[in-house]
Parts: C-alpha cells; sequence; structure tokens
C-alpha cells in the first residue's frame, strides 16, 4: 500500500517537474515549485523521515515560495526567450540521466537491512543513542552530538549565506523612504484572511516552539522549530505589512538571533573544551554524562533554531525592503 | 453491535467525503471558468474535510488521535475557504470578471495550460 502511494507521488514529482521546466510563466513556475515542495515533504514522510519532512515542509514549501514571489515582484514575471540551440543542454542532461539510472542498478532495494548504509556506523548510533542520551529520536542524537561539528557547519552555512544575502541586496533603506508607504502594504484592508491569520500565528509559534523543545522525544529540532517560526512571522508581516512586522522583531533583534545562535553553538563547543572534554563533547558539561549530553543538545538545538529564524527573516526582509524601494 | 454500526457508518461518511474530493477534482477541471472553478474546488476544503475527517475520527474511537485530527479538521476548515477567498479576492482585482456567461479567461495569467 505505501509502495503504490510512493509511486504516485514520485510520479506527479516528475510531473510536477516537467511542468515547472515546460513553463514559461515564473509565476507558475513558483506556484509548481512549491507543490514540488510539499510532494516531496510527503515522500519524506512516507519514507519514516518525519524530520525532514518538517523541514521541507515549512522552508520548502513555504519560506521560500515567498521569497521567489518577492523576487519576482523586484523582476518581471515571464521568461526571458531563448537565444540560439539547446542541443548542449539536452546532450548534458541526457548523458547525466542516464548515467544515475545505470548507478541505480547497484543501488540497495529500498529499506534492504544489509545495505551497507545500515550496516557501517548506523547500528552503533542507535545502540548508543539511548545509553548515551538517554532519549528515543535518534535523528536528534545524531545531528547535535554524534555529528556535531556537521551540524555546526550547516548553522556557519546558514550564517553566510545571510549575510551575503544582506550584502547584495544591501539592506538599509533610507528612513524616510520607510515611512512614506507606511500604510500601503500588507493586506490591512482584507479583513477575512486578517482574522483568520491573527488567529493561527500563535498556534504557529506554539507548535514551532514545541518542535524545539520535543525535538528530542518527536520529530523536530531547531532547523524545523526556525523555519516554522519563521513561517508564522512572515504570515504576520504579509497580513499586517512589513513595518508591523519589523517594528515587532526589529532587523537588529533578526542579525543578533543569527549570530548569537551560531555564537551560542559554537560557544557550548568551547565551554566543553574549557571544562575539560573534546569541542562539542557535552558529557563534560554536568557531572552526569547523559544529563551533560542532553543539556548540551538542548542548547545547541537552542543556538541552531536562532540562527535558522534570524536568517530566513533577515532575508525575506531584505527582499521585502528592496521590493519597497524601487 | 455498535462497532459494526460505527464502522460501516465511518466508511460511509469517507467513501462520501471521496466522493466529494472527486467530484472536486473534475469540476475545477471541467468548468467552464475561473470562478466556477473555484467553486467547484472549495469543495474539497469544506464539505470533504469534514466527512472524511468525521470517518477517520469514528474509526479512531476515543482516543489522542480523534483530538488529533479534531484539531487538523479545525485548522484545514480555517485555512480552506480563506485561502479560496483569498484566491478569488485576487482575481477579482486583477480584473478577471466573474461573468457567468463567458466561458473564456484564456487570456489572464491564472490558467496555466
Amino acid at each position: 500500500m505505501i509502495l503504490i502511494f510512493g509511486l504516485f507521488l514520485l510520479s506527479l514529482l516528475v510531473i510536477t517537474a516537467v511542468a515547472i521546466v515546460r513553463t514559461k510563466d515564473l509565476f507558475v513556475a513558483v506556484m509548481l515549485t512549491s507543490i514540488f515542495s510539499l510532494l516531496m515533504a510527503a515522500n519524506f514522510f512516507i519514507l519514516d523521515a518525519a524530520d525532514v519532512a518538517l523541514t521541507e515542509a515549512a522552508v520548502g514549501a513555504g519560506v521560500t515560495t515567498v521569497i521567489f514571489l518577492c523576487a519576482l515582484a523586484l523582476t518581471g514575471d515571464r521568461e526571458k526567450p531563448r537565444e540560439g540551440g539547446r542541443g548542449l543542454a539536452l546532450g548534458t542532461v541526457g548523458v547525466l540521466a542516464l548515467l544515475i539510472i545505470y548507478a541505480t542498478f547497484d543501488k540497495p532495494r529500498l529499506g534492504d537491512p544489509d545495505a551497507p548504509v545500515h550496516q557501517h556506523i548506523a547500528p552503533w548510533y542507535i545502540e548508543k543513542t539511548t545509553e548515551y542520551m538517554d532519549f528515543p529520536n535518534v535523528v536528534t542524537a545524531i545531528l547535535s552530538s554524534f555529528r556535531g561539528y556537521d551540524t555546526l557547519g550547516e548553522v556557519f552555512v546558514v550564517f553566510a549565506a545571510c549575510i551575503g544575502v544582506l550584502f547584495i541586496l544591501g539592506v538599509s533603506p533610507p528612513r524616510k523612504l520607510l515611512r512614506v508607504k507606511d500604510s500601503s502594504n500588507g493586506l490591512r484592508h482584507h479583513l477575512i484572511p486578517q482574522v483568520v491569520g491573527r488567529l493561527l500565528i500563535p498556534f504557529i509559534v506554539l507548535f514551532g516552539l514545541y518542535t524545539q523543545f520535543h525535538g528530542e522525544y518527536g520529530p523536530g529540532g531547531g532547523f524545523q522549530a526556525g523555519a516554522i517560526i519563521a513561517t508564522g512571522v512572515i504570515l504576520y508581516a504579509l497580513l499586517e505589512g512589513e513595518d508591523n512586522a519589523l517594528r515587532a522583531i526589529p532587523r537588529g533583534v533578526l542579525l543578533g538571533m543569527v549570530v548569537g545562535g551560531a555564537l551560542l553553538f559554537g560557544g557550548v563547543g568551547i565551554v566543553c573544551m574549557l571544562m575539560g572534554g573534546a569541542f562539542l563533547d557535552y558529557s563534560v558539561l554536568a557531572a552526569d554524562p547523559v544529563w551533560g549530553q542532553q543539556l548540551g543538545i538542548l542548547i545547541i538545538e537552542a543556538g541552531v533554531g536562532m540562527a535558522v529564524c534570524g536568517a530566513l527573516l533577515a532575508i525575506f526582509h531584505a527582499f521585502a525592503a528592496r521590493e519597497r524601494m524601487s | 453491535m455498535i462497532d459494526i454500526v460505527l464502522d460501516v457508518l465511518s466508511w460511509i461518511l469517507i467513501l462520501l467525503g471521496s466522493a466529494c474530493v472527486l467530484i472536486g477534482g473534475i469540476g475545477g477541471l471541467r468548468l467552464p471558468n475561473f470562478y466556477t472553478r473555484i467553486h467547484a474546488a472549495s469543495l474539497t476544503d469544506t464539505m470533504a474535510t469534514i466527512l472524511i475527517f468525521v470517518g477517520m475520527m469514528l474509526q479512531a474511537g476515543f482516543t489522542l488521535a480523534t483530538l488529533k485530527l479534531f484539531a487538523i479538521m479545525l485548522f484545514l476548515l480555517l485555512t480552506g475557504p480563506t485561502a479560496t477567498y483569498a484566491l478569488a479576492n485576487a482575481a477579482l482585482l486583477s480584473g478577471l470578471k466573474p461573468d457567468a456567461v463567458t466561458d473564456s479567461d484564456k487570456p489572464k495569467e491564472n490558467t496555466p495550460e
């Protein structure tokens, strides 16, 4: 049954991808990309990867769609007519596709317990998670403790991406430009979306906080929570106007969250070193190593959540402010 | 006895809901213009949601799952019609007249086909 459902979703994915390539209207392409992400999230979910599904749904289908739409508002919504033949592109894609299809012949069957990935180090992770951390979500354990270096790297990538976007879009619009069109943005005159949005935003943020602090026990964690909270705030910005959203969470606070999140993560690592352990070895944080691990994971997840949420919102505001300058 | 009755009732509700989804889908493809199409599609947001979710709640019985299903149903019932409203409103603002006689909104942007 799951297999049929998976096949159905995958064929929908292929259809959506072909439609994205074929459409000339960029607005339609953005909407289709959002649908693609949602299908992908459903796919991840039926593969039991609930953590990834949450991220994909919040970031892929939610935040990036809004950022794409902001970008479209700055440019045009039609694709530029292509010049020259597309023989080279078609050839490259064809060869790559054949190579990938050829590579799948060596792939182990889906869910095969003898697959190399299930034999190498994964059993050790699954075995040791209860012993070292004493909570059930192995994904969180791997992400934040066993492979903490990777996650630290990811947070710095998010940090760098945010800084890069802010540099390129050059956000420091003159103050008076911000004031002129004070009441003209947002959906202020649309009562129904506004009322429903106001009703939902607290629950979205609450759900984000739940995924943040329940990440050790269920699907979730810093990345998902940051993305979900960012979605809630972006919804607020869309309904009430960016100025009100910036008044609620000023730009300085957002940048502080990005920098503070990354610093918090790195800082925990350094504290671990100062207390006599290795970098990001949380066991030394408390007298009881298990409690130390849990404490460390809680703090670095908070750092990840802050960094992701701040970065997404800062990028969104960068696009939105640009829109009003031009 | 009561179990069988509940089971049959829940399946009737789920099948009716699925029929609503199907009708909504067919209507979304076949009806002549934009407003009639979203009218058909909004059937999935309201009627189908209620029927399918009540059916599933009957299947789940008095468990935590029922509570979660109820919360999801409430969420969908709030957001679905709002989305439909926003869509119709955006179409109206962009200058698409709700005109029952014309069967063509092809020149406008909102037909991807």
